[in-house]
């Protein structure tokens, strides 16, 4: 079935997100659109330039608000492009109808959590719609950074090691209890936090890193596919290593969904020389945000382009990337 | 976990010929491809998947309806996740709610009713569909809304039971089963001794198959026992869930609201007595004559062989539209859209096997 | 076809009682199942009890989880 109009699972992160932009954006503007940042050259320096919009409902959630997530969200697509936050610009739009407490709350989040990252919002706009015309806020960032390490997706290699900073898919499980109709309490708490930190750590540990990623919408599946196809390599994950709390498992079993496909919103993915596995990892351990760091397993050469879990009773099976929308199933 | 590999290995080599062992339950297609369980079956021993997801099986007409229904103005459509992105003939639920319908994603039927309560002045029509084991929590909401003098609550059953599609699967020509790993948690409500009859009539064996990775392969192993043995028993691996009788109350609600009838099932057609509709007594929560729900024909896609991949008798790799015309983000027919289809499982765990 | 999942019965009041799968809370109807209490195992489909779990149950659940065998298991139907 063609779609001719948008769903909402083509804002999910996951297949969809990625035909829409090989439909869409990809024709009109380049393939970079994948990579969490683009890297330029401007007077003998080169600069990461991002931008993200956040739509994310309800505006608190366990964990942190949708300021906080402004911030980190777009300085962390800078951090994993190697990249030291400079920058950022903060576009607004409010629902008529908002009241002031709330946005101040989150202005005072955004101005905290820039502060926290050493990042400067420079400029910023303002508009307001009617209301119900938004979910109270929508906020967009751009930022700005000092590329300091070369980083890239498509630069894994065969016999690199995967390794992850810590739990996996608590800001997805946090955001979803929260919404209308899945009707389930958790005390999961978003995970949402700035990686400049622990990125740092890692790069200046003398590690040879080839690649990082923030597996944010569409989970660490669709970090690892996109790798994989980025960098024509296979990736081999173990399930026994990946971590996951109980918690989180737990929500996702009561659900039928998979830890893997859920959203993170404080964790970096890092692609490193294999030698280097144990340096990466007790790099990130040694920053707070990054004490659950682990090796997740290794890149290899084939099957080309895909991402694989070997599984806890050693059988195999592809991990392919989520369509889009986290839906609750009985079956 | 190794032991019980390693028994079926002996197993295997006793028995001495291929054997297709089918699995009827959509949970089990995709526990087994989750785990990877096949990597560790000897390569005699076929782990087939049969018609056991209730979203395959359903008809196009069905979701067509439900489409229709969601398109009137006054009508909010609640439903389980699983049936949001299969295709109708035109459309799906998924993009209905795009284009402005009123369509909720519900955890529990339950949650329906309560839709109802808030929404007075909307109809709520509820899909009902599942097995054995949803069946009893859609009769419970049925009463629990009767009960609340609701009167803007309806279901639009499409139920399917268990043991007359298994019968009629033995009836194939084409599908050949020397065993089946029953519906764990169909059993739990139905009762193990329901398939006592398919052992009887037809000499085959039934092992009732619990969903952890370790379950799927004991209850493997003791249809390949039974086989060697030249048994044809009903067992339960599935003890600390399954008995016997089954759960009584689930019966009993089961029996109170529904009754048997005939059902279409997508891709295989009617199989007598192996659907459920709403009693005359419930007949005002029944969406069919309440609000004058017309089904048209079922009218299957040209080119579609869902039916064929439901009766086991030809692997998703075998079909021209797997992977090409059919993908997860592009579904022709409901084994590739919900997220139990063996096609979506092949789609997402087995890609290996073509990429090699 | 049918996923159900092993909870513990946190708050029970009539029918209507909380389940947590590791921390998760529901609230599920448990008018299926006869004689729930505080603390009993059972299992959760849409909303609904399905079944409960005795001990040993639980404690067979715990083993297989971990691709162990229970004991003389594989019993007859």
């Amino acid at each position: 079935m063609k779609h001719d109009r948008i769903l909402l699972a083509h804002g999910g992160g996951g297949s969809l997100t990625h035909e829409l932009i090989e439909r869409v954006f990809a024709p009109a503007f380049g393939m970079e659109t994948l990579e969490d940042s683009a890297v330029r050259e401007f007077g003998g320096q080169k600069l990461a330039f991002t931008t993200d919009s956040y739509v994310v409902k309800p505006y608190f959630f366990p964990g942190g608000d949708i300021g906080k997530l402004a911030v980190c969200g777009t300085v962390n697509d800078l951090a994993v492009q190697g990249a030291q936050p400079l920058w950022l610009s903060l576009g607004m739009i409010l629902e008529e109808g908002l009241p002031l407490a709330d946005l101040e709350k989150i202005v005072a989040s955004i101005k905290t959590t820039a502060a926290e990252v050493g990042v400067t919002v420079v400029t910023g706009d303002t508009k307001v719609v009617e209301r119900g015309k938004c979910e109270g806020l929508y906020i967009n960032t751009a930022g700005i950074g000092r590329v300091v390490a070369d980083v890239g997706s498509a630069r894994v290699l065969p016999g690199d090691a995967v390794v992850v900073s810590g739990l996996l898919g608590e800001h997805g499980v946090a955001v979803m209890s929260r919404r209308e109709g899945i009707a389930f309490q958790t005390g999961v708490v978003s995970d949402c936090a700035p990686l400049w930190q622990v990125v740092k750590t890692v790069l200046d540990s003398g590690a040879e890193v080839h690649a990082m990623r923030d597996p944010t919408r569409g989970g660490l599946a669709t970090t690892v596919c996109d790798v994989a196809r980025a960098s024509r390599v296979g990736i081999r994950l173990q399930e026994t290593a990946l971590p996951v709390s109980p918690a989180v498992q737990g929500a996702c079993d009561l659900l039928g969904l998979d830890p893997l496909s859920i959203a993170n919103e404080g964790k970096v993915v890092v692609f490193c020389r294999g030698a280097d596995a144990e340096r990466v990892v007790q790099a990130m351990r040694s920053v707070p945000i990054g004490r659950g760091a682990v090796v997740i397993g290794e890149v290899i050469e084939k099957p080309e382009g895909l991402a694989l879990l070997r599984t806890a009773i050693g059988g195999e099976r592809v991990i392919d990337m989520p369509t889009g929308e986290d839906l609750p199933r009985i079956c | 976990m190794m032991v019980v590999v390693q028994r079926i290995g002996e197993l295997a080599q006793r028995v001495g010929r291929d054997v297709n062992l089918m699995e009827v339950c959509g949970t089990h297609t995709m526990a087994a491809f989750r785990s990877g369980l096949r990597q560790l079956l000897p390569s005699t021993v076929h782990l087939i998947s049969g018609p056991g997801c209730p979203v395959c099986v359903t008809d196009t007409n069905y979701i067509d309806a439900a489409i229709a229904l969601c398109r009137r103005p006054d009508v909010i459509v609640a439903t389980f996740g699983d049936l949001m992105r299969v295709p109708g003939s035109e459309s799906s639920l998924e993009n209905e709610r795009a284009a402005g319908a009123e369509v909720r994603v519900v955890y529990s039927p339950t949650d329906a009713v309560a839709l109802a309560r808030e929404n007075p002045a909307k109809k709520i029509v509820f899909l009902g569909v599942g097995f054995e084991t949803t069946a009893p929590t859609v009769a419970a909401s049925i009463v629990l809304a009767s009960k609340a003098g609701l009167q803007n609550f309806f279901v639009l059953a499409a139920h399917k039971t268990m043991p007359h599609a298994m019968e009629a699967l033995l009836h194939d020509q084409q599908v050949k089963i020397d065993g089946f790993i029953c519906p764990g948690h169909v059993t739990v409500i139905t009762g193990a001794a329901m398939y006592r009859f398919i052992c009887e009539k037809y000499r085959i064996p039934c092992v009732v198959g619990g969903f952890e990775p370790f379950d799927m392969l004991k209850a493997t192993e003791m249809l390949l026992a039974q086989i060697a043995d030249g048994r044809a028993d009903v067992e339960v691996e599935y003890s600390r869930s399954v008995s016997d009788r089954g759960n009584v109350a689930a019966q009993k609600l089961m029996a109170e609201v529904f009754e048997e009838c005939d059902a279409g099932w997508r891709g295989i057609g009617n199989i007598p007595r192996s659907g459920l509709t709403i009693r005359m007594k419930y007949a005002a929560f029944d969406a069919v004559p309440a609000l004058g729900v017309r089904f048209e024909p079922a009218r299957p896609h040209p080119g579609c062989r869902c039916g064929d991949v439901l009766r086991g008798v030809i692997t998703p790799l075998e079909c021209k539209l797997f992977g090409k015309a059919c993908t997860p983000t592009d579904p022709f027919g409901p084994c590739m859209v919900s997220s139990e289809g063996t096609c979506a499982a092949y789609f997402k765990y087995g890609k290996r096997q073509a990429a090699v | 076809m049918c996923l159900a999942v092993p909870a513990k019965i946190v708050e029970l009041q009539g029918t209507a009682a909380t389940i947590s799968v590791e921390g998760a809370l529901r609230e599920v109807d448990v008018s299926l199942i006869e004689e729930p209490r505080l603390g009993d195992f059972v299992l959760v489909h849409a909303g609904f009890a399905i079944h409960k779990w005795d001990q040993s149950e639980v404690d067979e659940w715990e083993t297989i989880r971990r691709g162990l065998e229970v004991a003389g298991s594989g019993g007859g139907g």
